[in-house]
């Protein structure tokens, strides 16, 4: 089993260093006011979208135990909570982490 | 070599009153947690952190052994998985690159690309001089990476006490935290349709393809936001 996990983490952190490194080098002829650069720009603020989305509508781990119902209420209450208190980050989160974890058990 | 200053104001940025790092601690506890259930030793758990940092990819490998996927089989999907590093680095690294700055800070520090260390750079690199801009960044992933294991120390060693509406709390902190730095960041129409289509397509694409969900969401949401963005724009 040890041999297995640690085999699993350094395939893991191959795959993951791969993406890194391979966007370090591409990095290198491409100016901050360029079309790609900016392309890349829509690019990543994009995926990054589609996983949190992804994390919260079809999640993996844990957060499988919670309702649809739960998640959409406290992701709606979180962003509302987030522009009320004038885009203060830590507001937000921590309500998001009390308020599901109470809610799961009702829903 | 590294210039402490920047470097020092790049560590630091993580103790302002809005940073990520109690998300992102949050989030480590709770793999911390999930990997002594799955039976990693503290080494193991503290070597995964270090070597991977990256959270979804440290969730698909654990998945991924729970129900003894091969080596091959979790190199693909956590490559996938991570995959959206690769716009992410493009994305900033040109910020950072500066002539008199050597390669191999780049090559190092790309290491350190993970969503809480991008928005923070993201959103401060404009204070820095561009050819300081590296030393910055290195402090800021120094901080964030370890934040990161210590979070996965603490979670090893409090996992027998931590319930599960503890980690269903602490797991949505995470998601919670980013969505809310995506809403804040987007200022410009590009940005702005970036994370709506993303947030959108993400999810779409699952019912076509879980695996390629994230990227095919990514590619297709962000292009049409750049295009419209470029057309608005002229």
């Amino acid at each position: 089993m040890s041999a297995n996990i640690i085999n699993a983490i350094l395939v893991t952190s191959l795959a993951t260093f791969m993406s890194r490194f391979l966007g370090a080098i591409s990095s290198e002829g491409i100016k901050e006011n360029s079309k790609i650069f900016r392309w890349f720009n829509c690019l990543a603020y994009a995926t990054l979208a589609a996983l949190i989305a992804r994390t919260i509508i079809f999640p993996a781990g844990i957060l499988l135990d919670t309702s649809y119902l739960c998640r959409f209420v406290v992701v709606t209450f979180s962003i509302f909570i987030f522009f009320i208190t004038r885009k203060n980050y830590v507001y937000p989160t921590v309500f998001s982490a009390l308020s599901l974890a109470i809610l799961n058990n009702f829903f | 070599m590294i210039y402490k200053k920047f470097f020092f104001k790049g560590f630091r940025s993580i103790l302002s009153h809005d940073s990520p790092a109690i998300a992102l601690g949050c989030c480590f506890i709770a793999i911390g947690a999930l990997l002594k259930n799955l039976g990693f030793n503290i080494q193991e758990s503290i070597f995964s952190t270090m070597l991977t940092y990256a959270l979804p990819g440290s969730l698909v490998m654990a998945e991924s052994l729970l129900v003894g996927a091969s080596l091959l089989n979790i190199f693909l999907a956590v490559w996938f998985v991570n995959a959206r590093l690769y716009p992410m680095t493009v994305s900033l690294f040109p910020l950072m690159m500066h002539k008199s700055q050597p390669k191999w800070k780049y090559y190092f520090s790309c290491h350190f690309i993970a969503v809480s260390a991008w928005l923070i750079m993201k959103s401060n690199y404009k204070k820095i001089p561009k050819n300081f801009r590296i030393d910055y960044w290195i402090g800021i992933g120094s901080a964030t990476w370890s934040v990161a294991v210590l979070g996965t120390f603490i979670g090893f060693y409090i996992s027998e006490y931590l319930n599960k509406d503890m980690l269903i709390g602490l797991a949505i902190l995470n998601p919670i935290y980013f969505l809310c730095m995506m809403v804040g960041a987007a200022k410009t129409i590009q940005i702005t349709l970036s994370v709506l289509l993303g947030i959108i397509l993400g999810p779409v694409f699952y019912y076509f393809s879980p695996e390629w969900s994230i990227l095919l969401g990514g590619v297709v949401g962000g292009t049409i936001a750049y295009l419209i963005g470029e057309l608005n724009v002229s």
